[in-house]
């Protein structure tokens, strides 16, 4: 008889085949990283089942693998293994595509190419674990997904690169009230679209396609979704969940005596070697004190039922938490709570406040109002007095408990913020990006795989012996450092301090990138719900290497700074619902399509009673307060000028150009010499998701930055428009113009076409014109230009060519011109008028608003004339970086920079785009943040990818905004 | 923050300290350096603190390689075996579009973050980008640093092919470290230079490892391509060349003369794409005239001296990408990974690890781009790409290898079958 062992990230599987080739035994159970208990378990059950049988055993998994070699058994690679069961279960599969806990897969057995297995990357987003997080993200068992996606009516874009990024757009919409039914369906369409752009890599998925893995047996409404991403008709057949083991049985060669490797697995050890760190307390005496020495920092909390005078309600709708605080007129707190979100804050607020007015009749509201993502919705909804940016109220908060506070981090359920304080005014800002590396629900997400709640999981770390060695990255990569650990045999505990210790680092590396504990600040005060965690509190201590203050109501602060807020504004009577009012109040929500403008987003509209109501899922602000910006805005007129250009009449031919990258800028040079040469050019539209989405499977490369698998969309686009070439030439350079050490373009930027051209097979099938043109050498570029178009439209004289070029260089020159003098026009007006300037700095495929997702727009609508980095980067002379200023888009950030560092205007600012991915910017933001520290400026920083969340933006923008009015206070006072 | 010169004075008492990338190449270049009066030291320190202090000095979205060369720098610094105010650096900087040529910045603002700010930095490259009174590229050292990469690549090549094959464990790396020694006393007695020397002492290289005992056993062969670094450096790649080893390959990894001739050989190719000057372009070609001449030496000592298989011409190999990328492609390793993956499957190596650090911009295109184009041209191509970054983990890495060993197996057992 044969066993096959399936041990894969977080479930174990076996099978046993008689000598007929029939499976007599199956079993699959999460492991919950009890590898070797449930091995044991397993194979006693199969030694009792059938004793004294001799086997042949083959185990196989990623968890498998550590096992296998300890324990001197077979190991079968886990792709391999499904390969081998493929022939058994389903003759004539063409293509299988099998999902498990962490890896996604897929199989390519027929076809041009031959065998071909792929498995996802280091990124291990998009995969049965994923779906896990969500399930947990929206307060419902696993399986109910099925049943709720089955009730859906429409679906929200989630991002579907990686897992992080899909939580932070599932987090807004259910903020926002979205229907739980609709984001199932939603979650399991970005599972399908991750799979796909991550493994299809331009090879087509057709033929007989077959399902396999945990996921996709559970949850039919995910291969319904593979189904239609694909336009194919899967099947998942019988012991589709065992086909790893079945492969590795059919495979399994050596014979093994079950209870002699029983007794082998039992004594497996833990290998000396894993890397680990000094445990967090050292004895429960050293815990003891650590405690006695926190509890000394508090906010008095009195209970008061008699109280009748004046209280002030704070409400901090965070993302996974919602935290509310009552105070009275000496800022005690009278009621409070600390409750989970559960995909919607309002029940819990609304509970809180009815038992607030039975618990004190007597009190009377003079002010409510509330801060974080829900902060709207919640204001909406109860009728709050107003709202504050979170990193506001947090820094008031910590004012209460140090006056001196000179430094304060906040580690939140998604979110990291953390702000230095210089003057009494917060002086920098840091959050988290796209990024949720270093937050609580990430450990949250991990103590539910363990089954237990995060009080208790993190807890198990405290008096850990030796807390495992993680280091400093994404939550998605912690997910193999966690199962690397679990195959080297780390108990829980040291998984779990371990944890501690890496969200520490993350907060402190990765966000605040400190290099020296030392710089953070004197007088430091830690908050945030994830903070409440000892074992949390105590990493951070050992690793900045000094005492911080940690107030009692760590996890409360933002609510109490609100409520700080409120009282200092001194609001007198508050228009909060009443008692009676909540009796009555209901919450419907609908969706519909916004008719406001040609985007027509889809929008959320959730009802109150009473006729308020609260919409949310469009980008501008148009439908929600019936307000249009009118504020100048560079990228909007930049967009305009490059539609606005003449496409030329047909003499010639028609040549398409996909606007993306580089022709964002390049446009009205090569638009000129085609139209000057008869051709009518083809401008691929303006990007959007779904354009996209139709490019996707084609991406060889999915970290790439968004910008650039963007043009997989354009360029299918225009294999539609039937024109007689496309063109998208490669550029190792870009035009000099004078202002850094060379003139490159970024690797991506400059050769993208080729990535194009080898992985759309359409391409083949038309002249695709992606030579290598050199136009930082006009004189070079006359000559030669000639000769690489007459290679695709031969005939056309020389001389014209050479003509055409010429007044390309000239197009160009009066468009640069044009855009640098309406900028400068821009900047002069708006400081007449006393309105503040965002230089919003990027490359000039920022503009493009499906990649900056209308961020120029949000800051429009917070009153700031939106102002482009070529705009006021002519003004700058070359000056000296501190890196090598090689690119020359990169070269006007750092001009532009300096011109704001320079101006000594302090209504100019700058907020630099960086978008995910690029490697570029790794340099550039530091570089960018040097010089504007150098002049006393705020740095400002915004990623962005596919994610289509503004609220994180907003609230970056929010506090820079307040940040700014702060200063210029403080300024006006001295 | 200014730059802190290497003056002529440092010269006579500082070690300079280089970071670890290619163990019998670095010694030979290094003994070189020293005939020069300069006091080199090849960094040997790895593991977790490396790691560490690069992610804390270096910007985390920075390439692997950045963080692990400045951690490793760091980390000697901070060792205490240095005495820092008699210690210098040293670091290549290529001059490229891509982030590489940044090293040497990032590398100084994390030496003023370490509170090192005061250690000069030397920056090794063939565009003059820094100058340093205390160093300077003469011809004579030049023409040894070519030599010891020449030596370097023929021991390494060498090494690669006769290694899984050896009876004695040990015996080939012994033969290495033998060489190097050999050639070490020649540079100092400056008798290794010329080129009729240089022909005696490949075929004495050539027959020395005819005569190592080996199995006759078929292997499956494996090659590494991949950004620099991550493609030579046993520290960067998690010991990939050991573990595919250990799983009974064959691991072929193209020589760095290659990549030299590459760096030289673009420089070319945009005159001819975008125009410049003719001299330029004539002198470097006889540059490249150099090379075809050594590489022809290099290879006739080994074919007539024994049974291993020499490499390709440079621009053999050039030639026969074939359209698969443009030759302009010029950042990072540009036209020469996917180069050198078709000369890898044409000489019979079709099972390719790719290694990238994770992010690695110009291998979005160069690396990745290509596979499948190749695939198509080569079916039976068995190429894996693989991230390296500080938390990708060695199981995942593995079993991602795994993976493509066990097609490997079945192909080989299928050619087996088809003979």
């Amino acid at each position: 008889m044969r066993i096959g062992l399936d041990i894969g990230s977080t479930t174990i599987k076996a099978v046993v085949f008689d000598d007929q080739n029939d499976i007599v035994f199956r079993h699959y159970e999460r492991h919950c990283a009890r590898i070797n208990e449930l091995a044991c378990s397993l194979l006693s059950q199969i030694d009792e089942q059938f004793p004294d049988t001799p086997f042949r055993l083959a185990i196989s998994g990623s968890a498998g693998m550590g096992l296998a070699e300890d324990v001197g058994v077979e190991f079968l690679q886990e792709v391999y293994a499904t390969r081998l069961a493929l022939k058994k279960l389903a003759p004539g599969t063409d293509v299988a595509i099998e999902l498990g806990g962490e890896d996604a897969k897929i199989l390519f057995l027929t076809g041009a190419g031959g065998l071909e297995v792929r498995m996802n990357g280091s990124c291990a987003g998009g995969t049965g674990a994923f779906i896990d997080q969500m399930a947990t993200l929206m307060d419902v068992p696993v399986e109910d997904l099925e049943t709720l996606s089955r009730a859906h009516e429409r679906t929200y874009a989630i991002a579907s690169r990686c897992g992080v990024f899909a939580k932070s757009d599932i987090q807004p919409l259910l903020n926002q009230g979205a229907r739980k039914e609709d984001i199932a369906r939603s979650i399991f369409e970005a599972v399908a679209g991750q799979t796909i752009t991550g493994l299809a890599q331009g090879r087509r998925i057709a033929g007989n396609v077959v399902y396999l893995g945990g996921p996709l047996t559970f949850f039919s409404q995910l291969r319904d979704s593979f189904d239609k991403a694909l336009s194919i008709r899967g099947v998942c057949p019988d012991d589709s969940l065992f086909s790893v083991a079945i492969g590795a049985a059919e495979h399994a060669q050596e014979e093994v005596r079950l209870p002699a490797l029983i007794e082998k697995i039992r004594h497996r050890s833990v290998r000396p070697e894993r890397a680990s760190c000094p445990p967090l307390f050292a004895s429960p005496a050293e815990y003891d004190a650590f405690c006695a020495r926190h509890a000394a920092n508090s906010i008095s909390t009195v209970s008061d039922p008699d109280y009748s005078g004046n209280v002030y309600i704070g409400i901090d709708a965070g993302s996974t938490t919602i935290k509310a605080v009552v105070v009275d007129e000496d800022l005690r707190i009278l009621k409070s709570a600390y409750l989970p979100n559960k995909g919607n804050p309002i029940p819990a607020v609304c509970d809180f406040l009815i038992s607030f007015y039975r618990e004190y009749p007597k009190a009377t509201v003079a002010g409510a109002a509330s801060t974080g993502y829900g902060e709207a919705l919640v204001k909406e909804a109860f009728r709050l007095d107003g709202g504050v940016v979170e990193t506001i109220a947090h820094y008031l908060a910590a004012k209460q408990l140090q006056p001196d506070v000179d430094f304060i981090i906040d580690i939140g359920g998604q979110d990291i913020k953390c702000f230095r304080i210089r003057d009494g005014a917060i002086d920098d800002i840091f959050l988290n990006e796209a990024c949720s590396s270093g937050c609580g629900s990430f450990i949250q997400t991990f103590a539910s795989t363990w089954g237990l709640p995060v009080s208790e999981f993190a807890k198990k770390g405290l008096l850990a012996e030796h807390p495992v060695e993680l280091g400093s990255r994404c939550t998605v990569f912690m997910n193999s450092s966690v199962k690397q650990a679990q195959k080297d045999g780390a108990s829980l505990e040291d998984i779990s301090a371990g944890l501690s210790i890496s969200i520490v680092k993350n907060a402190l590396y990765k966000v605040i990138r400190t290099a020296n504990a030392r710089e953070l600040g004197k007088h430091i005060v830690v908050q945030g719900g994830t903070f409440l965690n000892d074992a949390v509190l105590r990493a951070f201590e050992r690793e900045i290497g000094h005492d911080v203050v940690r107030p009692n109501i760590a996890g409360l602060m933002g609510a109490y700074g609100v409520a700080v807020w409120i009282r200092a504004s001194g609001w007198g009577r508050s228009n909060i619902l009443s008692a009676d009012e909540l009796q009555r109040f209901s919450q419907t929500s609908e969706s519909t399509r916004c008719k406001g403008c040609e985007n027509h987003c889809q929008l959320n509209i959730i009802k109150f009673d009473g006729g308020r109501r609260f919409i949310s899922g469009n980008r501008c602000e148009r439908m929600i307060r019936g307000r249009k910006t009118d504020l100048p805005n560079m990228y909007a007129e930049k967009r305009k000028m490059l539609r606005e250009l003449p496409a030329g009449a047909n003499r010639r031919g028609r040549i398409g150009i996909p606007m993306g990258l580089g022709f964002y800028e390049l446009y009205p040079f090569w638009n000129e010499l085609f139209t000057r040469l008869g051709f009518e050019v083809v401008q691929s539209p303006e990007s959007s998701h779904a354009l996209y989405a139709s490019g996707q499977m084609t991406i060889p490369s999915d970290t790439a930055c968004y910008p650039a698998k963007m043009l997989h969309g354009h360029i299918e686009w225009l294999l539609k428009q039937n024109v007689d070439a496309i063109f998208y030439p490669c550029m190792s350079y870009n035009v000099d113009e004078h202002k850094g050490d060379n003139h490159y373009n970024c690797p991506v930027v400059a050769y993208y076409p080729e990535v194009l051209r080898l992985n759309i097979p359409q391409l083949k099938n038309v002249k695709f014109i992606c030579d290598y043109i050199g136009i930082h050498r006009p004189a070079d570029f006359e000559k030669k230009f000639p000769k690489i178009l007459d290679k695709y439209f031969p005939g056309i004289p020389a001389r014209e060519v050479r003509e055409a070029v010429r007044a390309a260089y000239a197009a160009y020159e009066k468009h640069m011109n044009a855009v640098h003098e309406r900028g400068q026009a821009m900047l002069r007006q708006a400081r007449a008028e006393g309105r503040p300037v965002i230089i919003l700095s990027g490359r000039p495929y920022h503009i493009d608003p499906e990649i900056n997702h209308g961020i120029d727009r949000l800051i429009g609508e917070l009153g700031a004339v939106v102002v482009t980095e070529d705009a006021v980067s002519p003004l700058v002379e070359k000056f000296p970086t501190q890196v090598l200023n090689q690119w020359t888009y990169h070269s006007r950030l750092y001009a532009a920079a300096k011109y704001v560092a320079e101006c000594g205007d302090p209504g100019v600012n700058l907020v630099q785009l960086v978008s995910f991915g690029c490697g570029v910017d790794a340099i550039t933001t530091d570089e960018t943040r040097r010089i504007l520290h150098e002049g006393g400026r705020l740095y400002t920083q915004i990623k962005i990818d596919e994610i289509t969340n503004l609220g994180t933006v907003r609230i970056r923008l929010r506090s820079l905004f307040a940040a700014l009015e702060q200063e210029e206070r403080a300024h006006g006072k001295s | 923050m200014e730059r802190v010169e290497f003056t002529q004075e440092m010269k006579k008492d500082y070690t300079i300290l280089v970071p670890d990338m290619l163990p019998v190449h670095f010694s030979l270049l290094m003994n070189a350096f020293e005939l020069h009066g300069y006091h080199m030291e090849v960094l040997k320190n790895d593991g977790a603190n490396v790691v560490n202090a690069g992610l804390q000095y270096v910007h985390n979205d920075t390439c692997y390689p950045a963080l692990l060369v400045i951690g490793q720098f760091i980390d000697a610094l901070q060792s205490g075996r240095y005495d820092l105010h008699r210690v210098a650096l040293m670091i290549t900087q290529t001059g490229g579009g891509c982030r590489a040529s940044n090293y040497i910045h990032l590398l100084r603002k994390a030496l003023d973050k370490a509170g090192f700010g005061y250690i000069p930095v030397i920056s090794l490259n063939p565009a003059g980008l820094e100058k340093n009174s205390g160093f300077s590229f003469t011809p004579s050292m030049l023409i040894e640093a070519l030599y010891s990469v020449l030596y370097g690549d023929v021991l390494m090549l060498l090494k690669n092919q006769a290694e899984p094959y050896e009876i004695e464990a040990g015996s080939t790396m012994r033969l290495v470290n033998r060489w190097v020694d050999a050639l070490t006393a020649q540079f100092k007695k400056n008798v290794a230079l010329p080129v009729i020397r240089f022909k005696r002492n490949l075929c004495a290289i050539a027959r020395d490892f005819e005569a190592l005992p080996r199995r006759q056993e078929e292997k499956i062969k494996v090659g590494i391509v991949g950004e620099i670094y991550v493609k030579y450096s046993a520290m960067g790649n998690n010991h990939l060349e050991q573990f595919l080893l250990d799983q009974g390959c064959e691991v072929n990894v193209p020589g760095l003369m290659g990549f030299l001739a590459y760096c030289v050989e673009v420089r070319i190719d945009d005159i001819d794409l975008y125009g410049g000057s003719r001299k330029s372009r004539w002198l470097l070609n006889r540059a490249m005239d150099v090379v075809t001449h050594f590489e022809k030496v290099i290879a006739r000592c080994i074919r007539e001296n024994s049974r291993y298989q020499p490499a390709e011409l440079f621009r053999t190999s050039k030639a026969h990408l074939n359209g698969l990328l443009g030759y302009g492609c010029k950042m990072g390793e540009g036209w020469l990974l996917p180069s050198e993956m078709v000369e890898l499957i044409e000489s019979g190596v079709n099972n390719i690890v790719c290694v990238q650090p994770f992010g690695c911009l110009p291998n979005h295109i160069v690396g990745k781009g290509p596979i499948h184009a190749l695939r198509e041209r080569y079916p039976l191509a068995n190429i894996v790409p693989i991230d390296y970054d500080p938390s990708a983990t060695r199981v995942n890495q593995e079993n991602r290898l795994k993976l493509m060993l066990s097609v490997a197996k079945e192909n080989l057992a299928e050619q087996r079958q088809a003979q």
